[in-house]
């Protein structure tokens, strides 16, 4: 009785084992998720746009940076096929809506993947080896974190010109910070288990430890945390278009759109509203998902 | 606790030092200088004009001086707003900035704390969802897309405030920029509150409370709260720097007189002097705060006052 009890207790501290089918930690998640509402339709509405963006050519009759000299920034009309209505230069909204989709999700994913990168690498690293290496690593962050970054993302605009890879680089490169802390945390609380030592004790190299057994044991926070990234970035980016640092015409982004549209508001609301209601909607799922991750994925309510 | 405060400010000045230094040498390797115009000026003049402003020397000397004068107090002349220096230009614009930031932070502050204790109390109630649902149209909606909106609603079709300019200062104009600069914060905050609240309501210290026959009132009050605006007050430090940088966007938006809008646009002239004065300005006041807030932090945590 005594020892049975103590082969349970054994048997769920260590962990997801394959053979009991479907009560896997990612497979839990992965129920808890689709159960959660809120994210389940953030999926499929956040699925519907990317897949609008990316067949975009085929959605609308009208190029993206194509004149229609008829209609002059004109209100929707379901007519005239401009369902949106059309821009100052008299471009069709809808289409380029859906081209502004494409670099300000493009640029949310590579970006946080380029964070994602720098910060898993940077805080495992730190957590793994602790001590004076962990101590320096952390002071770093802690320095990079008081600095005014947007002003130096600003300056990186203004010196190398409206480039869309260095917003993709530069973006990164302010959003790893958080994932390296949250990285050397978990790190730190696992690096001291069973399973680490073991794989120290058979000769495996740390830089294979890191990589192999470290990382994929603290993917759970970092899957959450880039998933809140992802609607931060494409914020960012809007923000940089808005102040005309963004992407260059006549290719378009979400924050082009709305400075665009901000301008002349109160004579053509639509500019504005369109492609604000798209961007809020995006941001809004994505918020979303991750907080249904964090749900999902968070031990302490299962 | 004065060890720690000794050893942030510690901290505090190699940053500062660090944004100067980064910010310098970023904006001289900008391409084009602020003397490039259409009209081509005679070699003489453009080498006396560069001469007097330093331009003309090797780019670490430049820095050395520049440092030099800082440290001084001196932020040179604006380039190209002709007859001001950099401090009289910050001067004017600074107190616009500043009380647009400071309000739109206690704003966030007081609002974001009431609501999430408010939605915590009422957990997976109607009240809840509702306050959250808001929390999150506050979180998707840019501020850029905010203001201009605030700006049409309230100024265009309900005519009830300004729709921009800044009237000398009345309030009834600063009434819309502070919303939109706080409003994304407020969410921020609620959200924070509320997730923070909920785990402390949970927790031992607070059944002990209670169970002691504590009012519920008085056990959020006198209890929960300390524990709940931990993650609330270490937010604040990247809370003002979001509203600082907000406030380049709005200021433009709203044509308020703040230092804000000089940014953006120094930069694309390469107003060398102005550029660096803003920045520097920006990452004192965001260092600064954020020092304040750690020191709050340790006044807050009990772990942090032990050591």
């Amino acid at each position: 009785m005594f020892n049975k009890s103590r082969n349970a207790t054994a048997l769920e501290k260590s962990g997801p084992v394959e053979e009991f089918e479907g009560r896997s930690l990612w497979h839990d998640a992965r129920i808890r998720l689709f159960r959660n509402k809120a994210a389940v339709g953030s999926m499929i509405i956040l699925a519907i746009i990317a897949l609008m963006a990316i067949f975009a050519p085929m959605l609308s009759p009208f190029e993206y940076d194509e004149i229609d000299w008829g209609y002059i920034q004109e209100g929707p009309n379901w007519e005239n096929g401009h369902i949106f209505g059309t821009d100052g230069n008299g471009r069709d909204l809808f289409i380029r809506i859906l081209y502004g989709a494409r670099v300000s999700l493009a640029v949310g994913l590579l970006a946080t993947a380029v964070s994602l990168v720098i910060g898993v690498t940077y805080g495992a690293i730190a957590g793994y080896f602790g001590g004076r290496i962990d101590n320096i690593m952390m002071r770093f962050v802690d320095v990079m974190y008081s600095l005014p970054f947007m002003f130096f993302v600003i300056m990186l605009m203004v010196v190398f010109g409206r480039n869309i890879f260095l917003i993709f680089v530069a973006l990164g490169a302010v959003e790893w910070l958080t994932m390296a802390r949250i990285v050397r945390g978990q790190t730190l609380s696992i690096r001291r288990r069973e399973f680490i030592e073991a794989a120290h004790a058979t000769g495996v190299s740390s830089f294979k430890i890191i990589f192999r057994h470290v990382i994929p044991n603290v993917l759970g926070p970092v899957i959450v945390y880039m998933t809140l990234t992802i609607p931060q970035v494409i914020l960012t980016e809007s923000f940089l278009s808005f102040l005309g640092l963004g992407v260059q015409e006549p290719l378009t982004s979400w924050g082009v759109l709305i400075s665009e549209g901000a301008k002349v508001i109160e004579a053509s609301t639509w500019m504005l509203v369109y492609p604000a209601i798209f961007l809020a909607l995006t941001l809004f799922c994505f918020n979303f998902i991750g907080d249904g991750l964090r749900d999902a994925l968070d031990p302490k309510d299962r | 606790m004065i060890l720690y405060a000794f050893r942030r400010l510690m901290i505090a000045i190699p940053t500062l030092f660090i944004v100067i230094t980064v910010a310098f040498f970023m904006m001289r390797a900008a391409p084009g200088g602020p003397f490039d115009q259409e009209r081509v000026l005679p070699p003489e003049i453009e080498r006396n004009i560069k001469a007097a402003y330093d331009l003309d020397k090797p780019l670490v000397e430049q820095y050395v001086i520049y440092l030099g004068k800082i440290l001084r107090g001196d932020f040179g002349p604006s380039i190209k707003i002709r007859d001001f220096t950099v401090a009289e230009l910050i001067m004017a614009g600074a107190p616009a900035s500043i009380q647009l930031g400071l309000s739109a932070i206690v704003l966030a502050l007081v609002f974001g704390v009431g609501l999430g204790t408010y939605a915590a109390l009422h957990q997976n109630t109607k009240t809840d969802f509702a306050v959250m649902g808001v929390a999150m149209v506050g979180i998707a909606v840019p501020n850029f897309v905010m203001a201009p909106l605030l700006s049409l609603i309230f100024g265009v079709y309900l005519s009830l405030l300004p729709t921009a300019g800044w009237g000398g200062g009345d309030l009834k104009y600063k009434i819309l920029p502070i919303i939109a600069l706080a409003l994304p914060q407020v969410a921020y905050i609620a959200r924070l509150t509320r997730g923070s609240m909920v785990e402390v309501l949970h927790s031992n210290y607070i059944r002990t409370a209670r169970a002691k026959g504590l009012r519920e009132r008085l056990v959020v009050i006198r209890h929960a709260i300390r524990g709940a605006l931990l993650p609330v007050v270490s937010y604040l430090g990247p809370a003002t720097a979001a509203v600082m940088t907000g406030s380049v966007v709005i200021e433009s938006i709203f044509g308020a007189p703040g230092i804000g809008t000089y940014f953006v646009k120094a930069a694309l002239n390469r107003d060398y002097p102005l550029v660096m004065g803003v920045v520097i300005v920006y990452a004192v006041l965001i260092i600064f705060l954020n020092f304040l807030v750690d020191m709050v932090y340790g006044l807050l945590d009990p772990k942090l006052k032990t050591q």
